[in-house]
């Protein structure tokens, strides 16, 4: 297997993940393309582990997953403090400090 | 050689669809179960590049805690399941430029670094490949190496934790 498909293959993902970010409105569905981007990087760990046969990149992912998964929960705690603020998860209502 | 190759780029056709139905789909629920595709594809890919141990916690965080944390914010945020196409802001064509042009450029960027410079799969090398994602591998890392990281870790999780409940609570 070349190096390369990997690499790609979480480039395109991680620029999928941007373009979700970019596009959606809804809080969770943000949350879900951070994901998206975070797990890119992870492919680009392991491939990279696999490559150089260095085991630390694997340790690496392992962080990256569980602070991602401390992420999940203080985002969607934030999204669920907007709703019942402005009775919406829609990030765009949040504009508080606006000029 | 052969039969990884083609199990990489069905599963990374797969992926690359699901992701897409994760920030394209305009009903919320759909979006989490396309993120289950997703996480479950990479989740094989890492099986595929010999790391056992990251791809069976990938499994049981991602596909286990996380997309059941997201079922959950969908729920109780009550966000529209019928379809009715207002999950998206009016900066889409913006979002999908920037998207393509970040793509275009670290996919050049990629193909010119690393050209093609193979993992190993067989022989001597493969054996080492498949050393280094061994269980007991990575445990003896994350104990002797990086036990300090470890800790802190815990003490993250911990403060987010308890900072999740002190955001959420009602008072």
């Amino acid at each position: 297997m070349i190096l390369n498909q990997f690499l790609v293959l979480a480039a395109v993902l991680f620029c999928i993940g941007v373009y979700g970010v970019l596009a959606r409105r809804n809080g969770v569905l943000v949350l879900m393309s951070v994901e998206l981007m975070l797990n890119a990087v992870n492919i680009n760990l392991v491939a990279f582990s696999a490559y150089l046969h260095a085991a630390a990149g694997q340790v690496f992912a392992l962080f990256v997953i569980t602070i991602a998964a401390a992420e999940v929960g203080v985002g969607l705690a934030i999204v669920l403090l907007i709703y019942r603020n402005l009775h919406s998860p829609d990030l765009d209502r949040v504009e508080q400090l606006k000029g | 050689m052969v039969a990884q190759n083609v199990v990489f780029w069905i599963l990374a056709v797969a992926m690359v669809l699901a992701a897409i139905g994760v920030v394209r789909s305009q009903n919320v629920v759909h979006a989490a179960l396309y993120l289950v595709v997703v996480m479950a594809g990479a989740a094989a890919q890492y099986i595929l590049l010999a790391a056992e141990f990251v791809a069976w916690v990938q499994v049981i965080i991602y596909i286990g805690a996380v997309i059941i944390l997201f079922l959950f914010g969908i729920m109780l945020t009550r966000a529209p399941m019928g379809g009715d196409g207002d999950l998206d802001n009016d900066q889409r064509w913006p979002a999908a430029v920037v998207g393509l042009f970040l793509a275009g450029v670290l996919a050049s960027l990629l193909i010119d670094a690393f050209g093609d410079k193979e993992v190993a799969i067989s022989g001597a090398k493969g054996a080492e490949t498949l050393a280094t994602g061994k269980s007991a591998t990575i445990a003896d890392l994350i104990f002797r190496s990086y036990v300090v990281p470890f800790e802190i870790v815990s003490i993250l999780l911990l403060a987010a934790l308890v900072g999740a409940v002190v955001i959420a609570r009602r008072d």
